[in-house]
């Protein structure tokens, strides 16, 4: 365990994973332990079916532990309801996917605006929030194309707005450059990196590019579901 | 409200089958509204029928007759306030098609006070009463064959004949409206001393069946079997009843209406509700990997589970009120066999109960679907994207 776990936005406490497959049981995470200070860019690496998706997963509140502890914002997650949790997702989670997951049928715009149909706020107020993330990653000019017209790079971008612009706590990236080609790839690596370092936002990145996890402040490489090592920037 | 955007885009998402599934369920609402218009138009007359009135006919059935005599014994019983009599004439104007529903032979004054929902002026009474050969027409009836007051007009009746002569000539001499806007005024009234003295040996003496006033309206059932205990063991027993169940009768004698329709619109709903649910369980498992996102980024099961139970129901209540319209204009264009359903008009009520029955479609077809995606378990959703 990290030394500074006070100052912990995630923390990780001996958890384990187990999925059944008919009669099998698949141990994905073992006993694993992890610490994530505020304003951190941790990248998660391993080979497929080393349990960094799902770690993720348990860190974004989308999935429960079999055993330990998954505290993120003060809140211990295993502990909450289901739409306990839900709420908890929409104030304090951004996510951001490898294929985009937009949805087809609504411009950029909407798209971004979704998660603050959750929210109190106003109709303006939610075209003001939406123009502004639209506006960080650059898309300021392109609010009413839908997905279908966009290249994969700014469908991505549209993605990572529509993560950002409830001002999450935390933004969970699920290999957010595994669709796209090098530059495409390249420009939201800077974008992340620029959130990271300009707008101080905690970022948690799941990558099997390696030179994606060099974005990142910290690297952690897992391996048949728990921590082999880990590097710095 | 702020949910409709999102609703209404994901119903735009297969716009063809989006539209095949609307146009069926507007056609199921057009039927329905079309039925019910049908459905009114030939048994409205038992909701018109008046509370304080009964009719008395004979025991066997309708066709038989009652003697002329029986009005005077009625009179005498308790809590009988008027009786009056009518005879089915069944006649038509020049051409069989033209077989309007109700001519009688009736005594004007005494019709008149018990009909209120007849109003005629009291210079066309007194002309009634001064003309012999003397009709009176409801205002409907009048429009449709353009008749006046001081036309001479001849009905052919099959049942009655005049002088070896099945036509009968009536002088017009009177127009009535009626009281209310559903009365119906295609009738023809003529004076029943004309009709006796001209009618051959059949039926002489004798009459169609009786209408009687009561005094209380809450003792008309005891009035009834007053009536009936008079005339037990005599060679015409009489059944009395309600006038609206007597005018429902009247129209058994089509078949049992209320049954034919809901069955028809029994099958028509069923085969709708298929449809529309087969189209919304495809729509739902269609975007399973997107109703994780929704879960993902904060969306609870229950707002999923709404989500989807508006989209079936916008569906519904969108081909519903429009297939409902549609009848509703189509029953505007007024009685499409030109006089036999007077009352051919699309009922508020049925209008409502096909609102609530399009908000029943949405609720029911969404419902699994619904369950389905608030039962999805956002990890396992999110891979299926």
């Amino acid at each position: 365990m990290d030394k500074n776990t006070n100052d912990a936005l995630v923390r990780v406490d001996r958890v384990e994973k187990i999925f059944h497959r008919g009669s099998e049981d698949i141990h994905v995470l073992k006993d694993l332990e992890l610490v994530v200070p505020e304003g951190e860019f941790l990248a998660l690496m391993g080979p497929s079916g080393s349990g960094k998706s799902t770690l993720l997963n348990l860190i974004g509140g989308l999935d429960r532990p079999t055993k330990g502890t998954v505290t993120v914002a003060g809140e211990r997650l295993d502990q909450l309801s289901d739409s306990k949790l839900a709420g908890w997702r929409a104030r304090h989670v951004g996510f951001v996917f490898q294929l985009y997951n937009l949805l087809p049928v609504l411009t950029a715009e909407r798209n971004v605006e979704l998660p603050l149909l959750l929210t109190h706020l106003s109709k303006s107020e939610r075209r003001s929030h939406v123009q502004t993330a639209l506006e960080i990653v650059g898309l300021g000019h392109r609010t009413k194309h839908y997905p279908r017209t966009m290249s994969g790079g700014e469908q991505q971008r549209v993605g990572i707005a529509r993560g950002i612009v409830t001002d999450p706590t935390i933004l969970l990236c699920d290999e957010p450059t595994g669709d796209l080609d090098r530059k495409a790839g390249d420009e939201i690596l800077d974008l992340l990196q620029a959130l990271n370092k300009e707008h101080g936002k905690t970022i948690i990145m799941v990558t099997h590019d390696p030179l994606a996890a060099a974005r990142a402040k910290r690297t952690v490489h897992l391996d048949k579901g728990q921590l082999s090592h880990e590097s710095h920037a | 409200m702020k949910y409709l955007y999102l609703t209404w885009s994901n119903l735009r998402r297969k716009k063809l089958r989006t539209i095949l599934t609307l146009l069926s369920i507007i056609v199921a609402f057009v039927l329905f509204g079309l039925l019910a218009t049908i459905k009114h138009a030939l048994v409205g007359g038992v909701e018109l029928a008046g509370k304080d009135r009964v009719v008395v006919r004979h025991k066997v059935s309708l066709i038989q007759l009652l003697p002329e005599s029986y009005k005077a014994r009625m009179e005498r019983i308790p809590g009988i306030k008027a009786v009056v009599h009518q005879t089915w004439f069944g006649g038509y104007y020049q051409d069989p098609k033209n077989l309007f529903f109700m001519q009688c032979p009736v005594v004007p004054d005494e019709y008149m006070s018990m009909f209120t929902e007849f109003v005629l002026s009291p210079e066309e009474m007194k002309a009634w009463n001064s003309t012999r050969t003397g009709a009176v027409v409801g205002r409907r009836l009048a429009d449709h064959f353009k008749w006046k007051v001081g036309d001479k007009v001849p009905i052919i009746s099959s049942l009655w004949k005049i002088n070896g002569n099945d036509t009968w000539e009536f002088d017009i001499v009177g127009i009535f409206e009626g009281k209310e806007k559903q009365t119906d005024t295609g009738a023809l009234f003529f004076r029943y001393d004309f009709f006796e003295e001209a009618r051959q040996e059949y039926g002489k003496g004798q009459v169609g069946w009786y209408t009687i006033r009561v005094d209380d309206p809450a003792k008309a059932g005891d009035v009834a079997k007053l009536v009936d205990a008079e005339f037990a063991n005599s060679p015409a027993e009489t059944t009395t009843e309600p006038e609206g169940a007597f005018a429902q009768g009247f129209a058994k004698q089509i078949g049992n209406i209320a049954l034919i329709v809901a069955s028809i619109m029994g099958a028509v709903f069923f085969t709708i509700l298929l449809v529309s649910a087969n189209t919304m369980s495809q729509a739902v498992r269609e975007r399973t990997g997107e109703l994780g996102v929704l879960k993902a980024i904060g969306f609870t099961n229950r707002q999923v589970l709404v989500l989807v139970l508006l989209e079936s129901c916008l569906l519904a209540i969108v081909g519903g009120v429009i297939g409902l319209g549609l009848a509703w204009l189509i029953a505007l264009g007024g009685d499409p066999t030109k006089g036999n359903l007077p009352l051919f008009f699309f009922p508020p009520r049925d209008l409502a109960l096909g609102v609530v029955i399009s908000v029943l479609l949405g609720v029911i077809t969404g419902f699994f679907p619904a369950m389905q995606a608030m039962r999805l378990r956002v990890a396992d959703a999110l891979r299926r994207m």
